[in-house]
């Protein structure tokens, strides 16, 4: 039963990007976690073991979709769509509260944010919507209207938490892949206008804290003691890199703890300290490369569902890479959004890779429409 | 073009969609490289020399706490400034070559230096390390002159809680430094190691209001940690005075009345629960508790026999003795067991099986209605009340009264006292409750336990006509610019289970207490000019039996408490007391003149 095309056509270099960025981010987390005068203590070395675990499951996942064809997805698109929003909802009522979000779900063990499982669901569900109604005139408002609902209800879930990072993701997701369908020209510009008027209303709409987050992106010195030492401490660390950096483990300016998120949102900051601009840079070749791939592959796919998800996923991965260098280096603001592969947190982990799964489904399954 | 063919067939139409992002997407990474080109290679240079000795730091600076006052402004706490030195171990580089020096100014161990900078390893190698708190002027000196000899040493000026008055101590609490369980407590996530907590009383209790909030300082540093240069500043907010219903005058005039013995005296403003007293004795001086204390300080205090850190006012449960029979008087009215004019002979003792309860009075107290039954405080009226209510009717009374339960005050340790039931004994002992213990019962004795602020409450309740406030011990709470954030308003929680007419008789015996040739407290409480009324209460500590048994080498642990609840003027009432002199005998003799002398401190005054 099993095709032999299936192999032939497995992209291994889509792997073995995949698997480059993870060992990358393996090494980036023990420079964050041991700085050089630091002993191994069983608390740090546990989340080097949780970093692994969470890679094999999503590995895991990933393996397992290769052997389910991703049109299965488009079937079944509503139903995970809905699921994910039932476990949005509960977290709102029973998930964990870290650092003032509640954006954990906890069952024993196993602890995960069923935001990052939306982006991935929004993708989807928008693809499945998208492959029926697409047309060569383009999207009007009528056929707007439900991708508007089925995006803002996760994201408006996701505010709520609060994560303004993850939810203002999706929005950017789903906007690209609702480009990328292509929208009427009358109504593109209607929309950009009502945009438009609506930001300075989302401004005030935002948490105190949130606006701070912006305000001290502006101006650092706003939040001198909070985002905006963070910020700076970071370009601190990046820029004395310099070319070749400051060697494994070398990096100083992990001692200062400055970061309650070094390992996570800034851990571009560490890896950039420690091997300056010729590995810093080769890490954003190596992201502007998986970028173009991902687009190759929803060029080669031949149906309308696939190329809609690849799109989708390669915004995903496109602007939590912009989003979250852009911040460490004091392009953004500090928004909370996590390097994809390489930033600590299993739940960012396993939805990456389950993403780079169906990608890698796609790309098998190009040959099927011959 | 058909739809149907978009759907299906690989065309040029997608590959001409997907070129768009590709440009844009192609611009963003220019721009990421430009960046980082930019911090590395351009800029690299100076973030290299900044980053050296991480030479931008963030310092925190402590808020100055809440101050304590009583009622009037008067200043119980406070804080004053104290010099602690700290080492940042990272700048002393190494810190081996500091420590001799330092622990010769310090004049501290070199060994429990060590000790203290290695319990902190793990924490940030640029976190301060505190090495010796509240340093004198002299040692100040010394470190200042040697400074640069000593890399990563620094002087914080850190506001110290002071306790200026050894005052009302069990109420106001102390702070001490957070343990290792508050630090992981979930609430607590802005309180660092080091850092004061409020550890008991009002201090604990009002924690959020009292701490302010930190603030600090982005700074520039050299090679030794030294400052070069503060960039910004955020000022800390100082944490809001609290001000207590506690009088000072009053408070001081208490303790020094119960100077030297153990017990409780608490006196409350029957016509708002406002509490104006709270003397919990022997005490201690709370500030040992922010400074350090010894071992043998610390032992002497939890073995002390007389309990110094027990806050008896609350925590102390003690048979109520004969101010039970206010309860008891008012079951017996309301039940319609007796009325005004019925009078019960007391000759001395009363029969009931074939076992004899003696009254205090040995040749008894003759005919006497209730309200000479109170004022005399006649034991054998009070059995046969008592045996006619039963015990549980007797009880339900109690606890409508406010006793077996907490009072409300909202204070932490607070005790609920005790109300036996027949159905608690049974549960308790699994023995069937006898009638002779009703006996007991009904004079407060036996398994009764009532502590010193319910019996206080009882008595306001009664002074006021039967209106029982939730007692308050803080009278408002205020930012240091003045603006209020919480001014206290009486809370009434209900009324004494007792008709007006009860409450009459009632009052008209207790003022026949301290008023009328007989009373109990006739010789000890009576004042010319302020009309006191008042019931006295000895309780027992050990049955008879026992102490013939055991011949007490120290007779004060032996001998029995007093007790006396008071309030006056006998109409219109303004102050209610109840004093509790452990060990100190009998009612009348050892705790109605204290009350007396309060009474007169606070309605003398008032004129």
């Amino acid at each position: 039963m099993f095709d032999r095309r299936l192999i032939q056509c497995f992209d291994w270099g889509l792997l073995f990007l995949t698997l480059l960025l993870l060992g990358i981010g393996l090494i980036a987390l023990c420079s964050a976690i041991f700085s050089a005068n630091l002993d191994m203590t069983a608390a740090n070395t546990a989340l080097i073991m949780k970093q692994l675990i969470a890679i094999g499951i999503g590995m895991g996942f990933m393996i397992i979709l290769l052997f389910i064809d991703y049109r299965h997805f488009d079937q079944w698109a509503y139903v995970i769509y809905f699921l994910t929003l039932l476990l949005l909802v509960f977290v709102l009522y029973h998930g964990r509260v870290v650092a003032g979000s509640r954006r954990w779900i906890v069952l024993g063990l196993l602890r995960f944010q069923p935001s990052e499982i939306a982006k991935l669901s929004v993708i989807i569900v928008l693809s499945h919507y998208y492959s029926k109604t697409i047309t060569d005139q383009g999207l009007s408002f009528k056929d707007l209207l439900i991708p508007l609902i089925l995006t803002a209800l996760p994201c408006l879930f996701i505010l709520k938490q609060p994560d303004l990072g993850t939810s203002g993701l999706i929005f950017l997701n789903a906007s690209v892949m609702t480009w990328f369908v292509k929208v009427k020209k009358h109504t593109l510009m209607v929309i950009i206008g009502i945009l438009l008027i609506c930001l300075p209303l989302g401004w005030f709409s935002l948490k105190d804290y949130q606006q701070a987050r912006i305000q001290s992106f502006m101006n650092p010195n706003s939040d001198p003691l909070g985002s905006g030492y963070h910020v700076i401490q970071s370009k601190i660390a990046i820029g004395s890199g310099r070319l070749l950096g400051k060697g494994f483990l070398q990096g100083t300016q992990n001692d200062l703890a400055f970061l309650p998120e070094q390992h996570t949102d800034f851990i571009f900051s560490v890896l950039a300290e420690e091997w300056g601009f010729v590995g810093s840079s080769a890490l954003i070749v190596l992201y502007l490369l998986l970028i173009l791939w991902i687009l190759y592959i929803a060029n080669g796919s031949r149906d309308i569902f696939g190329k809609t998800i690849a799109v989708g996923i390669c915004a995903m991965i496109f602007w939590q890479v912009i989003i979250n260098i852009g911040m460490v280096m004091g392009l953004m603001p500090v928004v909370g959004v996590t390097l994809p592969f390489i930033s600590y947190g299993g739940s960012s982990i396993v939805t990456t890779l389950i993403s780079i799964g169906i990608l890698l489904n796609i790309s098998m399954r190009r040959f099927m429409f011959d | 073009m058909s739809n149907s063919y978009l759907k299906t067939i690989d065309n040029d139409y997608y590959r001409q969609r997907l070129s768009g992002p590709l440009i844009f997407i192609l611009l963003a990474f220019a721009i990421l490289g430009t960046r980082l080109f930019y911090l590395q290679i351009i800029e690299g240079e100076s973030y290299y020399t900044k980053s050296e000795n991480n030479c931008i730091r963030l310092q925190r600076i402590p808020p100055e706490r809440g101050l304590i006052y009583d009622q009037n402004g008067e200043l119980l706490v406070d804080n004053r400034p104290s010099f602690d030195i700290e080492i940042v171990p990272k700048d002393a580089r190494p810190y081996e070559n500091v420590l001799p020096d330092l622990s010769r100014y310090l004049n501290v161990p070199k060994a429990e230096l060590i000790a203290k900078l290695k319990k902190a390893r793990g924490s940030a190698a640029y976190r301060p390390v505190i090495l010796k708190r509240d340093v004198s002027r002299d040692v100040l000196a010394q470190i200042e002159v040697n400074r640069y000899d000593l890399p990563g040493v620094q002087v914080q000026v850190i506001p110290r809680r002071h306790y200026v008055q050894r005052t009302a101590v069990h109420l106001v609490g102390y702070l001490g430094e957070i343990s290792g369980t508050e630090l992981r407590k979930k609430g607590l996530k802005e309180y660092r190691q080091g850092d004061y907590i409020g550890k008991y009383g009002v201090e604990k209790e009002f924690e959020n209001y009292l701490r302010g909030k930190p603030g600090g300082r982005q700074v520039e540093v050299d090679v030794n940690g030294r400052v070069l240069k503060v960039n910004v500043t955020e000022k800390p907010s100082p944490g809001h005075n609290v001000y207590l219903t506690i009088d000072a005058e009053l408070q001081k005039k208490a303790e020094s009345l119960l100077e030297g013995q153990s017990g409780a005296i608490v006196a409350i403003d029957p016509n708002t629960g406002m509490i104006l007293s709270f003397v919990s004795k022997p005490d201690y001086d709370p500030n040992i508790f922010v400074d350090g204390m010894s071992h043998d300080q610390w032992n002497k205090l939890v073995n002390d026999y007389q309990k110094p850190l027990h806050n008896k006012v609350l925590q102390g449960e003690y048979p109520p003795g004969s101010i039970y029979k206010i309860v008891t008087a008012i079951a017996g009215l309301e039940e319609k067991i007796v009325s005004l004019n019925e009078k019960i002979e007391c000759i001395g003792h009363y029969r009931l099986g074939n076992r004899s309860y003696r009254c205090w009075k040995k040749y008894g107290h003759g005919w006497m209605n209730i309200e000479d039954a109170i004022g005399q405080s006649c034991d054998v009226y009070f059995y046969q009340l008592g045996l006619q209510l039963g015990v549980d009717r007797l009880a339900k009374y109690a606890k409508a009264c406010g006793l077996g339960k907490k009072t409300g005050s909202g204070l932490e340790l607070e005790r609920p006292g005790l109300i036996p039931t027949s159905k608690w004994k049974l549960l308790q002992t699994g023995e069937v409750w006898q009638k002779g213990e009703t006996l007991s019962i009904a004079i407060g004795q036996g398994y009764n336990l009532v502590t010193p602020i319910q019996a206080l409450c009882l008595i306001a309740a009664v002074a006021n006509g039967g209106i029982m406030y939730q007692p308050q011990v803080i009278k408002s709470i205020q930012t240091v610019t003045g603006k209020s954030l919480f001014e206290a308003q009486q809370k009434a929680k209900g009324r004494l289970p007792a008709s007006p007419k009860t409450l009459q008789i009632l009052k008209k015996g207790l003022w026949e207490v301290v008023n009328k040739t007989g009373g109990t407290a006739y010789w000890h409480a009576r004042d010319k000019t302020i009309e006191i009324s008042g019931k006295t209460g000895t309780a027992q500590v050990i049955s008879l039996k026992n102490q013939e048994e055991k011949e007490p080498q120290d007779k004060s642990r032996y001998e029995d408490h007093a007790w006396f609840v008071a309030y006056a003027p006998s109409i219109d009432s303004r102050i209610a007391v109840a004093v509790l002199v452990e060990h100190g005998g009998h009612g009348s003799s050892a705790a109605a003149p204290i009350a007396k002398e309060i009474i007169k401190a606070y309605l003398g005054r008032e004129k």
